[in-house]
């Protein structure tokens, strides 16, 4: 944590100059909520609120935008991806020693030490952030996700960088965690959720799972195949 | 309280990894009655490795599958030997499996020998360099058994694993000159079973690089088969196709060398083996007088205490595990970093790496997402001692190389310097990236040190109620020293190479160890082997000093961590302890040295 560290700005400062940026761009919310699949019908979060849901997918869609490059995350499915996960045991913390003692303040060599399930961290964190952006722009605050996309940057920047304090999660955490997750439904097989389409696989190159590269080995050319996804579903 | 008891072994093994799954066929072989004990799942092929669900990077490397289930049991880590240790909650620096084939399903496949030197390293240091060469609280030591000892258990394993690779001399005579040999390998007896795996062009530009520098680049010995191939066992594999799904995956295509592929359908067919999976052994039982075991109890799947005596014990698991049964069995003596006494738990050590990435222009097609575990090119010049450590000032050695296997989008898109984290910037270099980067390793030894060892945690607990193991581990300024002169010589290489950009990833120091971000699974030590019982757990033959019926293969036998990946040398151990278990122990139970 950098609180301290006097060549940041003071929290008062940033969150002075975030409340004067999320007052001059609010606008109404995208109209990201309900994400259609690819049959076409919208996905009904099984885990997230409605206030919830429409944090996920603003979150997604300016972690990795639609953009000139193409579709971004909310296109990908990325949201669908993150509430199907928010029912794996990996999300109620099954897959990790979670026995106490636990020492919150360990040193980060020392890795996770936090009592938090992952299911914990994106409740916590979602409430934070709608609270920290609320109390930011003062009285009848907008929740992040009816902020305008360059406010909702501002607002992950201040999260992701640390000089945002959370009470109830680490604020850089709640970030690292859901990035993460949002490059997960963007890159795992569409099996998942995400990578609907297999965009995310487009975007970069990678063939999914093709599986036999025998004659490509050796080769400084380009692989001219698409991917392939488990399911033969191809991009 | 024991629920049953069952009929007595000849011979129990605890765990099923490469080392367990050796000693059960040559001990099967033998004609004794063997029960080998597996704590995690049953594994095959057939089923955990069936195509194509067995490629699903979220599944496998992300959640972990095929590791060691933490919520169960994990290990505790502090930095110095007055700090608190704290568990390691989430798999990071190292993935240790379980399972049948343990960690030998889920790994890459590099299947080296040994560095002669480094089976007798702190007499070779004292020879070449002086005694006052080695830093104050280094405590290196030799294996107790030389290369010469090693070389047939070597040539079989490779048999059995179906290795591929270039041999550089064969009975003496020069065979691999200017064809992919290590100038700088061993004599050997007889060739790879299998020729050396095609070249990545990543592999091929590190190679023609540190050719120009006036290194000598040779083909990483692998143990993905590149044809087919049955091996002695009468097992087969199929030929390696480079899918890029080997670290963290089990190989559907039957190329990779696991214990599973390689052994089990042998030792199947064998009317005196059994192997009994969850099974978790809580500990060894031992005699009324501490000289011998009776056999070991454990958990079954229903949480119920079985016992299951034997007049042999192996204790097969991984590297820490068996230090860590060891210590809740009572079988030798605790080691003691203040006075210096005990040996259990004693030099622990690990690995130190070094890594660049290179960034190419789009003209330069790495494509890594071919790649296979094993396969690569790589430089010894300056592994073991290969070079002149006097004017270095460091002791170990680093092989260097590139070692495609197969990098996925998830954990696996490296960018330069200053890219962005996330938004259009960040997906606009993930595009401009992913098929342009060569990933570079100098993959170090790392010694032992009196501070560095195993004990039991005083707090931290396991699902049965048992203490956790507890490592004290930290880099020294020697470590620090080694890996960054490393990467000064890998950097050089690199540039030759005539990227765009690279990133260095390097240790800074002071820098202490980090429980995160993923290194290595090479953990050494702990109940190493040697010649003098006060400074190793067990003898030459990996048979306890203590309990003579208990013998400890693995790398918890190493005293030091070695340059090159461990798995061909905890196989050749495993042969060596296992011909002297049937040609001597078994005819004369006690004490082998």
């Amino acid at each position: 944590m950098s609180t301290s560290n006097s060549s940041l700005p003071s929290r008062r400062q940033l969150f002075k100059s975030l409340g004067a940026t999320l007052a001059v761009v609010a606008l109404p919310a995208s109209n990201a909520r309900q994400p259609a699949t690819a049959q076409g019908k919208a996905y009904r979060p099984s885990f997230f609120s409605p206030d919830e849901w429409a944090f996920v997918n603003a979150a997604s869609a300016r972690l990795i935008p639609h953009d000139r490059l193409g579709p971004g995350a909310v296109e990908a499915g990325v949201p669908e991806y993150i509430d199907r996960q928010m029912g794996t045991p990996w999300a109620t913390g099954a897959l990790w020693y979670m026995q106490g003692p636990f020492n919150a303040d360990a040193p980060a060599t020392l890795g996770y030490q936090l009592q938090l399930t992952p299911q914990q961290v994106y409740r916590l964190g979602i409430a934070a952030t709608d609270g920290f952006v609320r109390k930011a722009q003062g009285a009848q605050g907008k929740s992040f996700a009816q902020l305008a996309p360059d406010a909702q940057d501002t607002a992950l920047h201040a999260i992701e960088s640390g000089q945002t304090v959370f009470e109830t999660v680490p604020a850089t955490l709640f970030f690292s965690m859901l990035l993460q997750s949002v490059r997960e439904g963007f890159f795992a097989d569409p099996f998942h959720g995400g990578n609907r389409g297999l965009v995310g696989w487009k975007l970069i190159g990678f063939p999914g799972a093709r599986a036999d590269f025998m004659d490509w080995v050796d080769r400084d050319v380009k692989y001219p195949l698409p991917p392939v996804a488990l399911s033969g579903q191809r991009g | 309280m024991v629920y049953s008891r069952m009929k007595k072994a000849d011979v129990v093994i605890v765990g099923f990894g490469w080392a367990g799954a050796i000693l059960a066929k040559e001990l099967t072989e033998a004609g004794l009655n063997v029960v080998a004990l597996e704590r995690g799942p049953m594994r095959d092929t057939a089923t955990d490795g069936a195509y194509p669900q067995a490629l699903d990077e979220l599944t496998y490397n992300i959640r972990r599958k095929l590791f060691q289930d933490m919520s169960r049991e994990t290990v505790t880590i502090r930095h110095g030997v007055n700090d608190t240790a704290l568990p390691y909650r989430q798999l990071g620096a190292f993935l240790p499996g379980t399972g049948v084939g343990g960690a030998g399903l889920h790994w890459s496949g590099v299947h080296f020998r040994v560095d002669p030197v480094e089976l007798r390293l702190r007499t070779h240091y004292e020879e070449r360099y002086g005694k006052r060469f080695l830093p104050e609280g280094l405590t290196i030591q030799d294996f107790g058994v030389s290369y010469e000892e090693l070389e047939p258990h070597f040539d079989f394993a490779e048999k059995v694993f179906g290795t591929s690779g270039t041999a550089w001399t064969v009975a003496g005579r020069k065979v691999g000159k200017g064809k992919g040999g290590n100038f700088f390998a061993a004599d050997r007896s007889h060739d790879f079973p299998l020729p050396a795996q095609k070249r990545t062009v990543s592999a091929q530009r590190f190679g023609d690089a540190a050719a120009q520098l006036g290194y000598h680049p040779y083909d990483l010995p692998s143990a993905n088969a590149s044809g087919p191939y049955t091996n002695p066992y009468g097992c087969q594999m199929g030929p390696c196709n480079f899918c890029g799904y080997c670290s963290g995956y089990a190989c559907y295509n039957y190329s990779k060398a696991s214990p599973n592929v390689n052994v089990l359908p042998a030792l199947r067919q064998a009317p005196n083996f059994e192997l009994r999976t969850q099974a978790h052994v809580l500990r060894v039982n031992l005699a009324t007088d501490r000289r011998t075991a009776t056999g070991v109890t454990y958990m079954d799947a229903q949480g119920r205490e079985v016992e299951q005596p034997a007049d042999i014990v192996v204790i097969a698991a991984f590297q820490f595990h068996n230090v860590r049964l060891m210590l809740l069995s009572g079988i030798g003596k605790p080691y003691d970093p203040a006075t210096g006494l005990g040996t259990v738990g004693r030099n622990f050590s690990y690995q130190n790496m070094a890594t660049i990435k290179a960034f190419f222009d789009k003209d330069v097609h790495a494509n890594p997402f071919i790649g296979a575990g094993g396969a690569g090119v790589a430089i010894d010049d300056f592994n073991a001692d290969h070079f002149d450590h006097g004017p270095v000032g460091f002791v170990g050695g680093s092989p260097m190389w590139v070692n495609q296997a197969g990098a996925k989008p998830i954990s696996g898109i490296a960018l330069p310097d200053g890219s962005p984290a996330w938004g259009s910037a960040w997906k606009q270099a993930v595009a401009d990236n992913y098929l342009h980067t060569v990933s570079m390793d100098a993959h170090g030894a790392h010694m032992s040190y009196r501070d560095n060892y195993l004990s039991l945690d005083p707090t931290y607990k396991d699902a049965w109620g048992l203490p956790l193991l507890r490592m004290t581990l930290d880099w020294k300024d020697n470590d620090i020293r080694m890996t960054r002169f490393m990467a000064q010589k890998m950097r050089a290489v690199a540039e030759a190479m005539g990227p765009r950009s690279i990133r260095v990833s390097v240790k800074n120091f002071g820098q202490h160890f980090d429980t995160v971000g993923y290194q290595t699974t090479h953990l050494n030590g702990g109940a190493v082997m040697g010649t003098d019982p006060r400074t190793s757990a067990v003898n030459r033959y990996l048979q306890s000093w203590d309990v003579h019926n208990v013998f400890v293969p693995g790398a918890s036998a190493f005293p030091q961590g070695l340059g090159y990946n461990p798995t061909g040398l905890v196989a050749a151990l495993t042969y060596w302890s296992a011909k002297a278990i049937r040609e001597r122990y078994l005819r004369q139970p006690g004490p082998l040295a």
